[in-house]
């Protein structure tokens, strides 16, 4: 009985992963198909990596994409830490009303946030293109660093910043070697969901950019020919950085704190054997 | 005897409001050179404000706050040569014992070797050698404890500020640890300001004591004065345990309460003041009834360890006594004051 | 932490100018006439008496379906993936939940884009089907192919608040059921769901409200004949060109989505309460 509920289990969770991986499997292997066949492997060739490399709009829309998404991810990520720190003790109304506007672009549609900037950026007779897009993706970026920080601000103990300025650290002192310490990890989640969320972004890229400037969503979005198996090699190249980045990310803490735990469990028996 | 050496911190006419609350009301108050003072009092009297004012965590509302008779009260904490040791003591979880207490000598770029030789040092009078890469989270709560009280040491502050630091220990090592702050006070030779609730730590480390009430000082004294002669019916309350009965004063040395004339000590009273008298539990003694004016029936017996603590029902009101000798319930007996022990107080006003 | 309280000023500012001024231009677009500049308007409410034209009301119905359809079936199908998540051990319960995270990674322009490799006409699907001698199957530009590719990208969605409520139930309130005499079936209904149902008003708030905003799965799954509200939109700002009644459209959109965020933060804080 318990044996065949473990099957079904398994059975399940395997099927509802097939429908989540085969599209990218899919991807992965037909990019190193020789013919330009999406259905038939006729044999491997790297060919279409070379067309990759030698495409330069889909080269400059992936420049496009990782720098926007890194600079994005480090102006919002100072730009929401900050804010975060300086939140938790301001009078109610204000700390209140800054978090509920801070929630429109995560709770707005993409689409409605787009036009928004889009209304604002040609009323203002700013041309649209790279700035603009690195802009708007601050904008949408930021209000998730915040909703990761806060909660590790207002966790915190303020008798650890005092502790700090007792000691004789100015309050510029006290935040980069106090603070930003005991809040690491929500601002380590903070970047993740910051890049993430600019990287996978197309709406409101779509709407704020100009000038040719394109991200990959735009150009795939674009793309006349949907048949296009260079499309293929960057989704293998994207899906290969974003697994070994997850791999670094996960697997990496989970080594270091099991080191710690057993540092720790040692000491506890060195302890223990003391008393 | 600490009042011998230079003034340090003095505050004159220090008040502090939080919104609308005024949770002091009118400080004033001398801390000298190698003192250990404790300022004492219930939660919310005021106490932990002095100790953030004198730190620097909170600016007074009026007043002066004087360091070697200059005004500090608008220097920043980090310009200040004052240390505080957290009441959870607030070490930085992430560092380690030696980063945690050099982590001032750091900020004020020491050099390394020197920064060193001091913690090793510092390590040394906690006793705690050979912890120094342990992790702070790790540590017990009384080697949380001394790393923090090594960690404000080892600035060489005038003066250490200490916010019911033994309050998160156990009762054993709260004891330990009163013998050694007072032996490291000893040791290191500066002012030590000491916060607490608790009357007993109070009494038994400090030189000076100061007793708070509703953000205002009630009485200010050595421990054996403010055990032994309480100001008024709050302090003689909370320093240990009282029968407080209200009187007059008939003239100097001679004061009628509960029906009775007795000779005291006291002078310098109106004639016929309404005063207050504080009698201590160990002090009155339990006689044949013959013997004495007051007289009642043992009402109860309650085994305390070293003392019975036994309640005597007289014509007027209940009297708690302290006593080793034995006596049953019922009994019928007479109780005798000696004139010292008749401790008398200007009322309070309420 | 007094000190620092100066910090949240540029963001005082930066959010006031790009979040909340670029609203109230929307609004103002919604109720006036006079096309792209701002100089010559005049108020008008005909932008909100567009949308009742039947052929725009036709629009928001079928965005309003498709969210549906597409709601319930991330609802059986997420529910039963993050309940069978559960019967694992903690730790193969966090690669699991991590593996359904993975694709969110993945640029979802991406991941809809190698759906059409597996459903078009001459696609992989058609050919297995064709290999195994059926007849091949017009999926492409079709309900069908719309509703795979959203909810392949919303499932996670759903997955990860109900397997959060679902992992961190106590135990032995299962037990307890059981030991009162509840059957399997008793124990799951007053029980087990009983006890997710905030992590299942999260999943589906969010699925929904991702579903019938969404446009660029529509267009590269649907096709150009298919047009959801977010696709009406985006038509009226890049090819007609008439924002008054793009930005009226969004306001209803915003609108909408905001009331249904309210509703189910209330009912959430209701069960939330009825809880303790």
């Amino acid at each position: 009985m318990k044996k065949k509920k473990r099957i079904f289990s398994i059975v399940y969770i395997a099927v509802c992963f097939l429908f989540f991986y085969v599209p990218i499997l899919v991807t992965m292997v037909f990019s190193f198909n020789e013919s330009k066949s999406l259905t038939h492997f006729t044999g491997f060739s790297m060919r279409w990596y070379e067309q990759l490399v030698n495409d330069s709009e889909i080269m400059s829309a992936v420049y496009v994409s990782v720098s926007i998404a890194v600079l994005a991810t480090v102006i919002s990520t100072i730009l929401g830490t900050l804010t975060a720190i300086g939140l938790s003790k301001q009078r109610r109304i204000l700390k209140e009303s800054i978090l509920n506007v801070n929630n429109l672009p995560i709770m707005n549609p993409d689409i409605v946030t787009a036009i928004g900037l889009m209304i604002l950026f040609s009323s203002m007779h700013i041309t649209k293109g790279y700035i603009t897009m690195l802009m708007a993706h601050v904008i949408f970026c930021t209000p998730y660093v915040i909703t990761s920080v806060y909660p590790k601000v207002r966790k915190l103990d303020d008798s650890l910043a005092n502790a700090a300025m007792d000691l004789g650290a100015t309050p510029f002192q006290t935040l980069v070697k106090v603070i930003i310490p005991c809040i690491k990890p929500g601002i380590y989640a903070g970047i993740l969901l910051a890049f993430t969320m600019s990287f996978d972004d197309f709406v409101i890229s779509y709407f704020v950019t100009g000038n040719g400037v394109q991200n990959i969503s735009i150009i795939v979005y674009n793309m006349t020919k949907r048949t296009n198996p260079t499309i293929n090699a960057l989704s293998t190249i994207v899906i290969l950085v974003i697994l070994i980045a997850l791999v670094l990310g996960n697997v990496i803490p989970a080594v270091v704190t099991r080191r710690k735990k057993k540092k720790l469990s040692r000491l506890e028996v060195q302890q223990n054997t003391a008393e | 005897m600490g009042n011998t050496g230079n003034c340090i911190i003095s505050l004159k006419g220090v008040t502090k409001n939080f919104d609308d609350q005024q949770v002091l009301r009118g400080i004033d108050l001398n801390i000298y050179e190698n003192e250990f003072l404790t300022l004492l009092g219930p939660s919310g009297c005021g106490k932990t404000t002095i100790l953030r004012i004198i730190a620097g965590f909170e600016e007074p509302s009026a007043g002066e706050l004087l360091f070697n008779g200059i005004d500090i009260a608008k220097v920043p904490p980090y310009k200040r040569e004052i240390n505080t040791v957290f009441q959870k003591y607030a070490l930085f979880p992430f560092l380690n014992v030696y980063d945690n207490i050099a982590f001032g000598l750091n900020i004020k770029k020491e050099n390394k070797s020197i920064i060193e030789q001091k913690v090793k040092r510092m390590l040394k009078l906690v006793g705690l050698e050979g912890f120094e890469k342990r992790d702070v989270t790790l540590l017990s709560g009384g080697q949380q404890q001394r790393v923090a009280i090594a960690r404000a040491l080892v600035n060489e502050p005038k003066v250490l500020l200490l916010d019911e630091p033994l309050g998160a220990l156990d009762a054993k090592l709260r004891k330990e640890m009163q013998v050694e702050l007072k032996k490291i006070q000893q040791e290191v030779g500066i002012t030590f300001i000491f916060v607490t609730h608790d009357q007993e730590e109070a009494l038994s480390m400090s030189d000076t004591v100061v007793v708070m009430n509703n953000g205002k000082i009630q009485q200010i004294g050595t421990p054996v004065d403010i055990y032994n002669e309480p100001e008024n019916r709050f302090v003689a309350d909370f320093i240990g345990e009282s029968n407080i009965i209200e009187g007059n004063m008939i003239r100097d040395c001679l004061v009628k309460f509960d029906g009775y004339e007795f000779e005291c000590v006291d002078k310098g009273f109106k004639e016929n003041e309404e005063i207050e008298v504080v009698l201590r539990p160990e002090d009155i003694e339990i006689v044949s009834p013959e013997n004495a004016k007051l007289r009642g029936v043992i009402k109860s017996i309650v085994f305390k360890g070293v003392h019975y603590e036994i309640m005597v029902q007289t014509a007027l009101r209940e009297y708690k006594i302290h006593t080793t000798d034995i006596f049953e319930v019922g009994r019928e007996v007479g109780l005798t004051l000696e004139k010292e022990d008749i401790h008398v107080m200007y009322k309070m006003e309420y | 932490m007094k000190h620092f309280k100066s910090l949240v000023r540029p963001y005082i500012l930066w959010s006031f100018l790009l979040i909340v001024i670029p609203l109230v231009l929307i609004v103002l677009y919604s109720v006036t006439t006079g096309g792209n500049s701002l100089v010559n308007i005049q108020f008008t409410f005909d932008n909100f008496k567009k949308i009742a034209e039947p052929i725009y009301l036709q629009v928001f119905a079928r965005s309003f379906k498709l969210g549906i359809i597409t709601t319930g079936i991330c609802l059986v199908v997420g529910y039963l993936l993050a309940y069978q998540i559960t019967r694992f051990s903690e730790k193969v319960q966090g690669l699991l939940i991590l593996a359904v995270t993975v694709p969110m990674w993945i640029n979802t322009l991406l991941r809809t884009y190698a759906w059409i490799s597996l459903l078009s006409d001459n696609g992989i699907i058609n050919s297995i089907l064709t290999a195994i001698g059926l007849d091949p199957v017009t999926m492409m530009y079709t309900d069908f192919s719309v509703i795979i590719g959203l909810v392949c990208d919303l499932l996670p969605f759903m997955v990860i608040p109900i397997h959060t409520s679902l992992a961190k139930m106590d135990k032995s309130l299962i037990e307890a059921s059981y030991d009162l005499g509840a059957h399997k079936w008793q124990t799951f209904w007053k029980v087990i769901f009983k006890m997710s149902i905030p992590g299942v008003i999260n999943g589906i708030t969010m699925v929904f409200l991702l579903a019938i905003s969404t446009f660029v799965i529509p267009k590269l799954l649907g096709g150009g004949q298919y047009v959801l509200i977010g696709n009406l939109i985006e038509e009226q700002f890049v090819s007609v060109g008439d924002w008054n009644f793009g930005s009226a459209i969004s306001l209803i959109l915003a609108v909408v989505i905001l009331i249904m965020i309210r509703v189910t933060k209330k009912m959430e804080k209701m069960e939330g309460g009825s809880e303790q």
